[in-house]
């Protein structure tokens, strides 16, 4: 390592033997600088899958264009629109199909104790505007009351629950005073607003939700003809619909919107963020105290090289290396413990964590700079080396 | 002549240039040089108008009570220290409003041997000496390693080439940091009480040492010490008190 780092540098590493010389305080540092990437990994995590869960409803979807009411920021707090608003748009050349869709929240509550807050998705299951064979193959039985699908990786269920439904045995609860019969599964996933989803037809939603009226649903999903843009479409519609209580956009464009939510005004998105910076600088706080307190005890011998006739970027240079030797080495450490602690926690909320590349690299990154600006701001310390005082 | 000084030179660093440094200037030369420590009320003067003009190849001897400026004199020649009043010029150059930069320069001209050993605790013996030759860039890192391991072998340390300082006796300490100042080959070497940390027989082979460097390199030696020991071997003894250069014999 000394004789690769001497190659690496052009010159004697002593920021590296430095830092090997004092093994508790280097082993204090680089624990420092692993907590700090696993509180900043760990918050990546949580904020990687707020933005995921967020757009993974959207993609089972099958729609175009979502109309929806101007007070709605995301699918969980999707305000109502008259059902008006869908006969207007079915009237607007170049609309192939336009539907109603309910969204409502569920309890589910188990005989062992155990509950799972459901989404509940309502559709027509004429046009059935969802994507997936699992969910298009049971458009005949939707039809039918209080006929469910079940989200199979919903947080919580028992997995023979699931293997009942699998094998063909529908399985019953009670819920909102009905029974609810579920058929078949299909798969979106946990999110941080709901535990999974549940897609009912229309009719099977107004009959849970008593209190919402099929004159108002939540969104209209609506398809356009081959032959159209789905761009123009939406300026037309966005002409035809009033803009008072019916707003127009692209699926992708509002899922965007709806993770731009999640991500910036709610206050959860805010927090993994803020969890970030914390981590940051406590990464910055460590580092800086090591390096400090290494800058101060090797006062003396830096004061006898400036009197040999070091620079004093010479002496910048061994902190930065030392800065730049902890980033590295702490990381690993740092990356593993995090991997662990991913799956960890993957299998205990259902939340999609994961570790990519791309995210490792920009930690990897963040760490050297983090080090970097400690290293910097401890350099101010060097000043007090004064070959003056050495006779 | 010239054959035979390069040859014994080459006993203690092999590319010596010894007919160059026959055309070098006076190394040391200060003029009416005062100085002063702390502003306003407490304000006191250290030093007051030195003259003193030391020759190439000279070991001289700077003598005097603590307190009578002798330091302040090395702190200043050595570039280590401001010059505020009065003129230095070291090597032809001179300190007084020199820049940073080219007071590094000449610091690398010069050799500093400290009474505390100042070593770096995280290098060993062959690093820390590397440390002395490095400063002068890629070239002289080229032949360091021979460098430095033979300066060490000839200061009788060839078998603890790489301990740590902490491993090594106080004796062996000041020996590395000997090696350091001299493996540079520089012009001029300060020396602070050098043998102070050794005994009798070692600090004798130190001074011994210095001396023969100046009389085959022509470098020029500077030593502040109290030990009689060594006296014998100075070519010069100046003697200070209160600032002022008391006595000057050779």
């Amino acid at each position: 390592m000394t004789a690769l780092l001497t190659r690496l540098l052009g010159r004697l590493p002593i920021g590296w033997l430095q830092l090997v010389h004092n093994r508790m305080r280097l082993l204090a540092a680089l624990a420092g600088v692993a907590f700090a990437n696993i509180l900043i990994f760990m918050q990546l995590g949580f904020l990687g899958a707020l933005a995921s869960t967020t757009l993974t409803p959207y993609r089972a979807f099958d729609a175009g264009i979502l109309i929806m009411s101007p007070e709605t920021n995301t699918l969980g707090d999707a305000g109502t629109l008259p059902r008006q608003r869908m006969y207007q748009a079915l009237s607007v050349p170049g609309v192939a199909s336009a539907s109603a869709v309910f969204t409502g929240m569920l309890e589910w509550e188990r005989e062992n104790g155990g509950t799972s807050s459901l989404r509940v998705i309502g559709i027509d299951p004429e046009f059935l505007p969802l994507k997936g064979e699992d969910i298009i193959s049971m458009r005949d039985r939707l039809r039918l009351e209080d006929v469910a699908l079940l989200d199979q990786d919903t947080r919580g269920v028992p997995a023979d629950v699931l293997k009942k439904v699998r094998t063909g045995n529908p399985v019953s609860f009670e819920t909102a005073g009905r029974t609810i019969t579920i058929e078949g599964l299909f798969s979106i996933g946990a999110g941080f607003g709901s535990d999974g989803y549940l897609i009912v037809s229309d009719q099977t939603f107004l009959r849970l939700f008593p209190s919402r009226s099929s004159g108002a649903p939540n969104y209209i999903f609506v398809n356009a003809d081959p032959s159209v843009s789905t761009v123009d479409l939406v300026e037309r519609l966005r002409n035809v619909l009033p803009a008072l209580d019916a707003r127009v956009m692209t699926k992708d464009d509002a899922a965007q919107a709806d993770q731009d939510y999640e991500l910036t005004e709610r206050p959860i998105g805010i927090i993994f963020g803020f969890g970030v910076a914390i981590g940051i600088l406590v990464g910055i706080i460590i580092v800086y105290q090591v390096l400090s307190t290494d800058v101060a005890d090797h006062l003396a011998e830096y004061a006898t090289f400036k009197a040999i006739g070091y620079r004093q970027n010479f002496f910048l240079g061994i902190v930065f290396e030392e800065a730049i030797i902890l980033a590295i080495l702490g990381f690993v450490p740092g990356l593993l413990f995090s991997l662990v602690l991913y799956s960890g926690v993957s299998a205990a909320t259902g939340l999609p964590i994961a570790m990519d590349a791309s995210r490792a690299i920009a930690v990897l990154v963040g760490t050297i700079l983090m080090c970097a600006i400690s290293g910097a701001i401890a350099t101010r310390r060097l000043a007090a080396a004064d070959p003056a005082d050495l006779f | 002549m010239v054959s035979v000084v390069a040859e014994r030179t080459a006993e203690i660093e092999p590319t010596s240039t010894a007919v160059e440094a026959a055309e070098k200037p006076v190394p040391i030369e200060t003029r009416k040089l005062s100085h002063c420590f702390g502003i306003g009320e407490t304000r006191k003067q250290v030093l007051y108008d030195i003259d003193l003009r030391i020759e190439r190849g000279e070991l001289t001897i700077l003598m005097g009570a603590s307190g009578s400026g002798k330091t302040t004199l090395l702190t200043l020649i050595g570039c280590l220290r401001a010059v505020e009043d009065g003129s230095v010029k070291l090597l032809g150059e001179e300190l007084n409003g020199a820049s940073e930069e080219t007071l590094t320069q000449c610091r690398r001209r010069l050799g500093f041997i400290f009474q505390a050993h100042n070593l770096h605790d995280s290098l060993t013996a062959m690093q820390n000496v590397r440390m002395g030759l490095e400063v002068h860039g890629a070239d002289a890192m080229r032949r360091c390693q021979i460098a430095s391991a033979h300066i060490l072998t000839l200061l009788g340390l060839e078998d603890r080439l790489d301990y740590l300082p902490a491993n090594l006796s106080g004796g062996q300490k000041q020996r590395v940091a000997v090696a350091r100042a001299l493996v540079g080959n520089p012009d001029i070497v300060f020396a602070d009480e050098p043998t102070a940390a050794l005994d009798k027989d070692s600090g004798h082979h130190v001074v011994a040492m210095l001396k023969r460097l100046a009389k085959e390199r022509g470098t020029t030696i500077l030593m502040v010490t109290h030990d009689n020991r060594v006296l014998e071997m100075a070519d010069r003894i100046i003697t200070m008190e209160d600032g002022q250069i008391l006595k000057d014999e050779r």
